[in-house]
């Protein structure tokens, strides 16, 4: 239930703020079919926004996908065996929150962890996709985004993305740098480039492990 | 053209990030720092992101009505506003502030 009420409202902001970006309805649309991770999505539109490329807006969703990957390493023992089209709709499936239902299930009760992962996954799927319209349409039928504070809009909703990730000290520091770095570069670099180049802090940050406290975030 | 050649690779490259994890034996992919920076990887580029949307305009740092907005959307956080709630109230602070004509 919860997780269908968020589904819901970071559907209908991705929705809005898509089309206050420039893409069109079907443009819109096509990315909450085919790329299925929020994210990633709000990534592809945020660099859009800022006056990135194309190019630049598909690399920084695909960086922001790389988590998901990881999600599908948890769950392939779940869900084995699996065959060749199901397997393929489970990858299609694997997000935070199907993955986080799933794992959230008793570890010897592989039926609750399989169903938590395909009803999430389907249910998500379905209402991200239906809400994404409405949303679309809600944004396209307002005139200047800004008048509407859109813009402010799309800020926040990247603060709410990445806050639950910001607990540890590290998180904060990589947060901050990566901040500081994107506003240096933004008058010098291309658009897109200043979000990218945040990557390079990830790296940095990772490569050490932290003492045992500082924990790493999910 | 190239919006919807950027559209439909960001989805394939999605799927197979996903599919990867699915197929590729784990000793390959569970390597500590590997998790790390994968996890620091998302914090990174959602806060530089935030950053951009925030506090920039057509390539230049431009600090108007969305900083208070981010403001308030950042106390909402603290005090556990559901995501909703967070987004449109900072709509509602910048376009109220731009109504009044500040920033």
């Amino acid at each position: 239930m919860s997780v269908s009420v968020a589904t819901g409202a970071y559907a209908i902001s991705f929705g809005a703020l898509s089309v206050a970006s420039g893409l069109d309805i079907w443009q819109t649309m096509a990315l909450s079919l085919l790329v299925f991770s929020g994210g990633s999505q709000f990534a592809f539109i945020g660099v859009i926004a800022s006056g990135g490329t194309a190019a630049a807006a598909a690399m920084t969703s695909t960086f922001l996908g790389l988590r998901n990957g990881f999600y599908g390493v948890g769950l392939a023992p779940v869900l084995r065996p699996l065959g060749g089209a199901r397997r393929a709709w489970a990858a299609h499936l694997t997000i935070d929150e199907s993955t986080a239902v799933a794992l959230a299930q008793p570890a010897d009760d592989l039926g609750a962890r399989r169903a938590g992962f395909w009803w999430t996954g389907l249910g998500v799927f379905v209402l991200w996709n239906a809400v994404t319209v409405v949303g679309a349409m809600v944004g396209s039928r307002i005139g200047d985004p800004a008048d509407w504070g859109l813009d402010a809009a799309a800020a926040a909703a990247f603060l709410g993305l990445v806050w639950p990730r910001l607990a540890s000290r590290r998180a904060q520091a990589v947060a901050g740098a990566s901040a500081i770095l994107a506003l240096v570069l933004t008058p010098v670099a291309p658009a897109g480039v200043p979000i990218l180049a945040a990557a390079v802090i990830a790296i940095l940050a990772g490569w050490k492990a932290p003492r045992a406290k500082d924990e790493v975030p999910e | 053209m190239w919006m919807w050649v950027a559209i439909v690779g960001a989805g394939l490259l999605a799927w197979a990030t996903k599919y990867a994890g699915h197929v590729v034996p784990e000793r390959l992919l569970d390597n500590p720092r590997v998790h790390r920076i994968a996890a620091y990887v998302t914090v990174a580029l959602l806060f530089a992101l935030f950053a951009v949307q925030a506090f920039t305009s057509a390539g230049a740092v431009v600090l108007d009505a969305r900083v208070a907005a981010v403001a308030v959307a950042a106390l909402l956080l603290w005090r556990k506003a559901p995501f909703i709630v967070v987004v449109l109230v900072a709509a509602v602070v910048a376009a109220g502030l731009r109504a009044l004509g500040w920033g």
